[in-house]
This record gives structure tokens, C-alpha cells and sequence, in this order.
């Protein structure tokens, strides 16, 4: 059971290693004659206008915040279903009251008109 | 014959037999891991090198071209003159770039496009490892890659990888929820979240009682890797290449081969889930065929996404939004109820599942007809061409 999780951290850290020897081999391998010009932001050979760290529509958290709900969900789904078939008939009843209540949640975001793109 | 039959997993018990005759037996496990974790992490590379020139072949004859056909026959070794030249492009950094950030994004997108493959079956027995949780890792591993790209855009300090990076956003949240629905339906069917075990238990393809819940894991697929028609976080015509728009040689390359990488990783968890995986004829009597129908099945879909991409126009983002949240989500949220309900009815299962496949047809037909009368009362309101009497 850890050496199935030694093995993910063994994997991962190969993982990460082998796009570093990557880059590496690449640094070795490739010219390096910078200048003030090539290294400027592309904008389209425009020169850049201003901040480009800015405030952000708000649309984009909107999205944010219904996923989070859905996604807590999935935390509870998963479990759920291993063991749905071990639970009586009140597992089913229970689940359709949670995505009842999750389904009125994502109705009122609809009418809100917070799945609007605008 | 019987060596060659099951020979993969042979392969391994003879190593692992002739590591264990000299050393001791947690030299020999970390030996094993180290080596199966090598060849796992080659998986996107390989992806890489042989989907790419597939893509483009597809690509071309779809679009009445040739594609690439000058190095080697039918041009198969386009990719090897591709990745010599990525790995001696000069590396640009943009003076304004937050400069940690942005040298690690590369790194973190590959490492979430590598551990997918980690609890993929590639037959009885051929797996890195069995997680007990390993549908919910693959979910979970695969957000890895959502976080890479937004550190890509925004460290770049690019309004056009600023806009890239907030619309993937956008759209991996959103579609990440029909996913996760059309998996946990499969999970309910099976009770277990083993992919080995999934394999095991499907002794007819879930396509064919769940094939809803595969609809939406291809399109939620198709979304997740960022392909067309959801391409409009990379749409070349509107923000030149979106999120990674700054970087240049093989950084850019990370990004490219983590993308080839994510495509074959969902196209072989669709294989595992809907497609039965290693499973065939005579599969059982000889394991050695398990890769092979599992590789056959991967290519079927990952041809079927470049299908899509070749023939469906990119989606407008409001449109991309609401194919999640007010079609896909319900029809998913439906779908899963649907498969709870049946399943606890005191029937034999090839009833429940006839059940369960009834009730996805007509959920599908509903879904379809709803949206074909969205689209005509959109087209009326707008006054597009046709709809005027």
C-alpha cells in the first residue's frame, strides 16, 4: 500500500526530472545571443500598452465559484459509488436529495444569469 | 509457448527473479520502480513523436492536402528533423517575464501529463500501479496541468497569454465536471475505482449500456487537451497561440509534447473505461494480446478526436460555457442518478443494464431535440439568414 505511493513519488520526480535534463541538453546545444529587441513582449510587433497585471472581468470567477461547488461534490461522488453497492436503498435516496439540492443550486446560477456569457 | 503467451508479465517475474538471486528485496522493488517509472515517463514523448505526424496526415487528407511526405517514406520521420530543431532553437525569455514562473511552467505541465499514465492498464498485470483511488487520481493529477498553464500565461506578463491562460481556465473548470460525472457513472456501475479492476469487470464494453456518459467523456476529453472545436484557448486567429505564446525551443517543446501527451493519456482512459481496455478475443488465454487490442483501441479514439478537430468550426466561449454547464452538467447529473436507480431494482443484471442503456438513448434523443429548438429560437431572435418567413 506506501510502496504504491513510493512508487507515484519515484515517478514523479523522474517526471520532473527528465524535461530539466531536457532543457539542459538544450542550453548546451543551442545559440545564446540575446538582445534588447528579441527579448521585448510580443504583442503582434506592436509595442506593449500599458499593465499587463490588471483586474480581470469578473466573469471568470463567476465560473470559478459554481465549479468549486460541483467539484466538493465529486469528492463525495466518488466514494459514494465504490460503495453503492454494499449500501441499502437509502444511499440512493440520499444521493438523489444531495444532486437535488446541487441541481436547485446550478438552476439558480442559471436564472441568476450567471451562465451568461456577457 | 506458455512464457511467450503471458510474456510481459513473465518478462517482469524473471527480472525480478534474477535481481533478487544478488540483492536485498527493497533494493530489488526501488530497482523496478525507478525502471517501470523510465518507461512510463517516455509515454508522452512517444506520443509525441508518432501522433504528430498521424495529426498531420489526417489533418492534410481531411483537408484535401498531402502533408508532410519528404523525409523518409510518407514522410514518417518528419518528427525526428522536428525535435532537432526544437532542441537547438535559441531560448527567448521576455525581459518582463517573471522569470521562475516562467521557467517552471514547462517542467510542471510534463509532469502532469506523465503521471497519468502511472494507473493505466495496459494488461492483466501490465500496470505501473493499481491505486485503490485510481479514477479519482487521474482527476486529480490531471488539474496539475490546469495550474502549469495558468502559471505559463501569467508569468509571460503578455496580454495574449493572460487572455489564453483566463480562458483555459474557464473552460478545463467547466468541463471537468461533466468528466468527473461520466466517470463516477462507470465507477457506480463497477463499484471500484481500480482501473485494473474496471478492465476485469466490463465483460461487454460500457459503450454499449453508458454510451451518454461516453459522449460526454470524449467531448469533455476533447476540451481537457484543448483541441478543436474547444481550441479557443490556443485559437492562433484571435490570440496568436494563447498561453505559451512567449516561449520558444524546448520549452515550448514541454508544452507541445505534454499536449500529444494528454491526448493519448484520455484516449487510453476512454479505451479503459468505455472500450474494455485489454479485453478480446483469445485475450484471455493469451495475455500478450492485451496491449495490442488496447493499443488498437487508444489509436480508434485518438483518431476520433482528430476527426472532430478536423471537421468541426472552433466554439464561440459563451457557446463553450453553455455546452458545459447547461447541457452536458444535467445530462451527466441525469445519467448518474439514472445508473444508481437501476442498479438497486431487483432484476438480473442484464436487465438493469438493457434498462440503463434505454434510458441513455432516450436521454440522449431529448437532449438533442432541446438543443435543436435552442438553436432555432436563437436563430429567430438574432434574424440569421433562413429564419424570416
Amino acid at each position: 500500500m506506501q510502496s504504491q505511493y513510493l512508487f507515484i513519488a519515484i515517478f514523479a520526480v523522474v517526471a520532473l526530472a527528465l524535461p530539466a535534463i531536457g532543457l539542459a541538453v538544450a542550453w548546451a546545444l543551442r545559440p545564446k545571443k540575446p538582445n534588447p529587441i528579441k527579448n521585448s513582449t510580443y504583442e503582434c510587433g506592436m509595442e506593449t500598452i500599458g499593465e499587463t497585471w490588471v483586474q480581470f472581468r469578473a466573469q471568470y470567477y463567476l465560473y470559478a465559484l459554481i465549479f468549486v461547488v460541483f467539484d466538493v461534490e465529486a469528492a463525495f461522488i466518488f466514494p459514494w459509488a465504490v460503495a453503492y453497492n454494499q449500501l441499502g436503498l437509502y444511499a440512493l435516496v440520499e444521493m438523489i436529495l444531495f444532486v437535488a439540492i446541487l441541481f436547485g443550486g446550478l438552476m439558480y446560477a442559471w436564472r441568476k444569469g450567471a451562465l451568461e456569457w456577457r | 509457448m506458455e512464457y511467450i503467451s503471458n510474456f510481459f508479465v513473465n518478462l517482469g517475474n524473471s527480472w525480478t527473479s534474477l535481481l533478487s538471486s544478488f540483492l536485498p528485496p527493497w533494493a530489488v522493488i526501488l530497482i523496478n520502480f525507478i525502471i517501470v517509472a523510465l518507461l512510463l515517463v517516455l509515454m508522452p514523448v512517444i506520443a509525441t513523436m508518432t501522433l504528430t505526424i498521424m495529426e498531420r496526415k489526417i489533418i492534410a487528407r481531411i483537408q484535401n492536402r498531402i502533408g508532410p511526405n519528404r523525409v523518409g517514406p510518407w514522410g514518417i520521420f518528419q518528427a525526428i528533423p522536428d525535435a532537432i530543431k526544437l532542441l537547438t532553437k535559441e531560448d527567448i525569455v521576455p525581459v518582463n517575464a517573471d522569470k521562475p514562473l516562467f521557467n517552471l511552467a514547462p517542467l510542471l505541465i510534463f509532469l502532469g501529463a506523465a503521471l497519468l499514465w502511472a494507473v493505466i492498464p495496459f494488461g492483466r498485470g501490465v500496470i505501473g500501479q493499481d491505486l485503490n483511488v485510481g479514477v479519482l487520481y487521474l482527476v486529480a493529477v490531471g488539474s496539475i496541468s490546469t495550474i502549469a498553464i495558468v502559471m505559463a500565461g501569467w508569468s509571460s506578463n503578455n496580454k495574449f497569454a493572460l487572455i489564453g491562460a483566463f480562458r483555459i481556465v474557464a473552460q478545463l473548470l467547466s468541463y471537468e465536471i461533466p468528466m468527473v460525472l461520466a466517470m463516477a457513472s462507470v465507477v457506480a456501475l463497477v463499484g471500484t475505482m481500480k482501473m485494473g479492476e474496471i478492465v476485469e469487470l466490463q465483460s461487454i464494453p460500457f459503450l454499449l449500456i453508458l454510451p451518454v456518459a461516453f459522449i460526454t467523456y470524449i467531448l469533455a476529453a476533447a476540451a481537457e487537451t484543448g483541441r478543436a472545436p474547444f481550441d479557443l484557448v490556443e485559437a492562433d486567429s484571435e490570440i496568436v497561440a494563447g498561453y505559451f505564446i512567449e516561449y520558444s525551443g524546448l520549452k515550448f517543446g514541454w508544452f507541445y509534447i505534454a499536449e500529444y501527451g494528454n491526448l493519448l493519456a484520455v484516449s487510453a482512459i476512454a479505451a479503459t473505461l468505455f472500450l474494455g481496455g485489454w479485453r478480446g478475443p483469445f485475450a484471455d488465454q493469451a495475455p500478450v494480446l492485451g496491449p495490442l487490442y488496447f493499443g488498437i483501441k487508444t489509436i480508434l479514439i485518438v483518431f476520433l478526436l482528430m476527426w472532430i478537430r478536423g471537421t468541426w468550426p472552433r466554439f464561440r466561449i459563451d457557446q463553450m460555457l453553455a455546452l458545459a454547464w447547461k447541457v452536458l452538467v444535467p445530462l451527466g447529473l441525469f445519467n448518474l442518478l439514472w445508473v444508481a436507480t437501476m442498479i438497486k431494482l431487483p432484476l438480473p443484471v442484464w436487465l438493469q443494464w438493457a434498462f440503463i442503456l434505454a434510458g441513455n438513448v432516450l436521454a440522449l434523443l431529448v437532449t438533442l431535440t432541446l438543443m435543436g429548438q435552442a438553436a432555432k429560437r436563437y436563430a429567430a431572435r438574432r434574424g440569421m439568414v433562413g429564419t424570416r418567413a
